[in-house]
């Protein structure tokens, strides 16, 4: 009753028709529905990550013995929006040296490739924008992306702080895109398929998830994850104690908003994906697809977000170390044995 | 070192050897930069003005990638003249600056202010009072080094731990609020005793607190010791060998970390400290993570000790009756105690006026620090860091 997949297909069989009554071409149609979806997408973003931030003061807060953000509203919901426009409202600092297309791209890169993921994040059933049938490698294409965003902003902006920040987290991403994609590919050998929604129908049953017949995989896709949006204790390229900020060192207002935004977006985009791979993606009984698919992400959110409040932060080169010594081998195990036994 | 400055101050602003020698930030010689682009090393300028640095130190990094090739540090940003002040203040009007020495454990600075002009006007302090100041010590030794905890531990990414620690310290800052009226810069010692007597409910208080905080060490361990990223950080790094450590007179933690016993409170017993019964942690490795589990467990001696302190107490006077206009008899002396960082002494030339002809404060944090370029060298920017924390240097002590 409450599949919004229902209803989002009742809206458009109603403007098609609609539409043929007025005699206009369905292309025109398909346009409009393109700006919509995208509007639709944008909007749940920035509310997810608003809420993330929100959310992962608190849960920091709780896990300090400490309250958090309490004066703006009930236990401080109005915080994060607050903050937002405080950011878009600051001065749009470009500093003069640096290399200014660079450092103005930069974070648009960044944030577009956070973006783009969205095509094929299955939220529920008949909930995804575009079912691609590569739609896995799409994902793992796109986020890959963030790293030459990440590098821009640390060569672009004439800091060597920045600059040391933008190389290790190049290193870092390309080092952890390995054993990343080598986990998904036993999920993808065991669905025999590609797209997101056939891996999700694959694991109609709870003992299906691919969580209890992947749990290697699970574990790698994981850590591997948690290294590429760059969080404890995998944050070295933006390492307070070490590099100030990191790569964004140099920005503020609007553009480290940007950042500070596709961050929480990556954070969301890799709880969604390891829920679809691992964790059943929409399905469970009773509640509707969404609520599940919502409910489980961000229960992932929130491991990771444990993961961050707990640990120090590795070294670089013990960062390294970890994931061609340790990871890889084990994600090349999780695929042999996938091989032999699925 | 070559390339670096070779002047004795390269802070000056006239100093243009030292200038030309550093790349050039603000691009008004342009040449010097594109020479330096050339080799392989950079130098990073790592504070005054960064988040781990403690307060403001200047650490001058010469990298070649994230490998450090060298370091010099730069200190004297918090210099306030302690010394000449004192020569332009009696005695007791110095009392309040000293808190400002160290400002983390600023019961030890007064301490050992008092020690020193006690030792010179020969003034017996009351029993009581010397109880009170082991209390009052020991209790600030916790919180300081739970600051160091919080900070240490927030150095090498873990965030929660620092909440943790400052939950405990403020039940410290509390108790010591209640027997002085002030949270860090007490003022509360004086010559012969100490400045007013202990409010009634503060032992009960006390001892609840100590019973309270014994479980807590435990919970720190537990979120650190055998966390093996905690392990990877530490075990291992920032080596200092006990000879160099002797040769740059390192005190403290971190002399005890090399494995040396070396504490005045046995060697030298001042104050009462004879009468309890405590342990001398030391280390084995001198790493890092050596000096990390050295003030864990002086955390839980420094609690045993209060313990002690608070069941034996006798009453009685808090304070010797000291002249109205202090002056004590020519002379000069030298007294030290064994404060949070290590030893700290006052050496006082006194010439029988109300002020000091001269005096002299040597801090553990100056000579602490000072050894960091030998500790650092092949190290990464990531273990600086915690190099750094792990030596426990407070800024204005370096400085004064």
């Amino acid at each position: 009753m409450f599949e919004l997949g229902n209803l989002i297909k009742a809206i458009y069989s109603w403007l098609e028709g609609l539409f043929a009554s007025w005699g206009i071409p369905h292309f025109w149609l398909d346009i409009l529905s393109m700006f919509i979806v995208f509007g639709m997408i944008v909007a749940f973003i920035s509310i997810a990550a608003l809420f993330l931030v929100w959310w992962e003061r608190k849960v920091s807060a709780h896990m300090q013995v400490r309250f958090g953000p309490m004066r703006t509203g009930w236990h401080g919901w109005r915080q994060t929006i607050i903050d937002a426009i405080k950011l878009i409202m600051k001065e749009d600092i470009v500093p003069t040296k640096v290399d200014k297309p660079v450092f103005v791209i930069a974070p648009i890169v960044v944030f577009v490739s956070a973006l783009m993921v969205y095509v094929c994040i299955p939220f529920g059933r008949g909930l995804i924008v575009k079912d691609l049938n590569i739609g896995i490698l799409y994902i793992l294409a796109i986020t890959t992306f963030t790293v030459v965003g990440l590098l821009m902003a640390g060569f672009g902006s004439n800091n060597k702080y920045a600059l040391l920040g933008g190389l290790r987290s190049a290193a870092q991403i390309v080092s952890y895109e390995v054993p990343l994609t080598l986990s998904v590919l036993g999920v993808v050998l065991l669905a025999q398929s590609l797209s997101m929604v056939t891996i999700v129908t694959s694991q109609a049953q709870v003992w299906d998830w691919f969580i209890f017949r992947q749990p290697i995989g699970f574990l790698v896709y994981l850590t591997a994850a948690v290294a590429e949006v760059n969080r404890t204790p995998f944050d070295i390229p933006e390492a307070e104690q070490e590099l100030v900020a990191g790569y964004n060192v140099e920005y503020s207002g609007m553009k480290f908003a940007m950042f500070f935004f596709a961050e929480y977006t990556n954070l969301f985009t890799i709880s969604a994906v390891s829920t679809t791979l691992f964790l059943g993606g929409w399905n469970g009984p009773w509640l509707p697809s969404w609520m599940w698919f919502l409910g489980k992400t961000f229960f992932v959110i929130l491991v990771i977000m444990w993961f961050k409040w707990t640990y120090p932060r590795m070294r670089v080169d013990q960062l390294m170390g970890f994931a061609w010594k340790f990871l890889l081998p084990l994600a090349f195990l999780n695929l042999i044995l996938t091989g032999l036994f699925a | 070192m070559s390339d670096y400055p070779k002047s004795e101050f390269p802070e000056r602003k006239t100093d243009k050897d030292h200038i030309s020698n550093m790349i050039d930030p603000l691009g008004k010689n342009p040449e010097r930069v594109v020479e330096k682009i050339d080799t392989e090393e950079f130098i990073v300028n790592m504070g005054p003005q960064h988040p781990s640095t403690h307060g403001v130190c200047r650490l001058l990094l010469k990298m070649d990638g994230e490998v450090i090739l060298d370091l010099v540090p730069y200190v004297g940003y918090l210099h306030r003249s302690m010394e000449k002040i004192a020569e332009n203040r009696t005695y007791l009007q110095y009392m309040p600056l000293t808190d400002r020495i160290d400002y983390v454990s600023a019961m030890f600075c007064n301490h050992v202010f008092c020690l020193a002009v006690e030792k010179l006007a020969q003034i017996e302090v009351p029993e009581r009072a010397e109880y009170i100041r082991v209390i009052v010590d020991e209790l600030n030794r916790i919180a300081s080094h739970l600051v160091w905890l919080g900070t240490f531990a927030l150095d090498l990414g873990a965030i929660t731990p620092f909440l943790y620690c400052f939950r405990e310290r403020e039940k410290i800052l509390d108790l010591l609020e209640m027997v002085c009226g002030q949270r860090m810069t007490f003022n509360y010692m004086r010559f012969g005793g100490v400045s007013r007597d202990l409010p009634p409910e503060f032992i009960p208080q006390a001892r609840e607190f100590v019973q309270y905080f014994k479980p807590r060490v435990d919970e720190y361990e537990y979120i650190l010791t055998d966390n093996p990223i905690f392990l990877g950080r530490t075990k291992g790094v920032g080596i200092l060998d006990q000879k160099t450590a002797i040769d740059y007179s390192v005190t403290g933690p971190n002399l005890r970390a090399t494995g040396l016993k070396w504490d005045l409170r046995t060697e030298e017993p001042y104050s009462i400290y004879d009468r309890f019964e405590f342990d001398i942690p030391t280390g084995t490795n001198s790493d890092t993570w050596d000096r990390y589990m050295v003030r864990i467990q002086e955390m839980r001696q420094a609690n045993r000790i209060v313990e002690q302190a608070l069941e034996s107490i006798p009453e009685g006077e808090i304070k010797t009756k000291t002249p109205a206009v202090f002056k004590p008899p020519a002379g000069e002396v030298y007294a030290r105690i064994e404060s949070t960082r290590g030893e700290m002494g006052f050496y006082i030339v006194s010439d029988g006026s109300t002020k000091p002809y001269r005096l002299k404060i040597r801090t553990a944090s100056f000579s602490n620090l000072a050894v960091l370029p030998e500790m650092s060298r092949g190290w990464k920017i990531a273990d600086i860091v915690a190099i750094f924390a792990s030596l426990d240097v407070i800024m204005p002590d370096v400085d004064r």
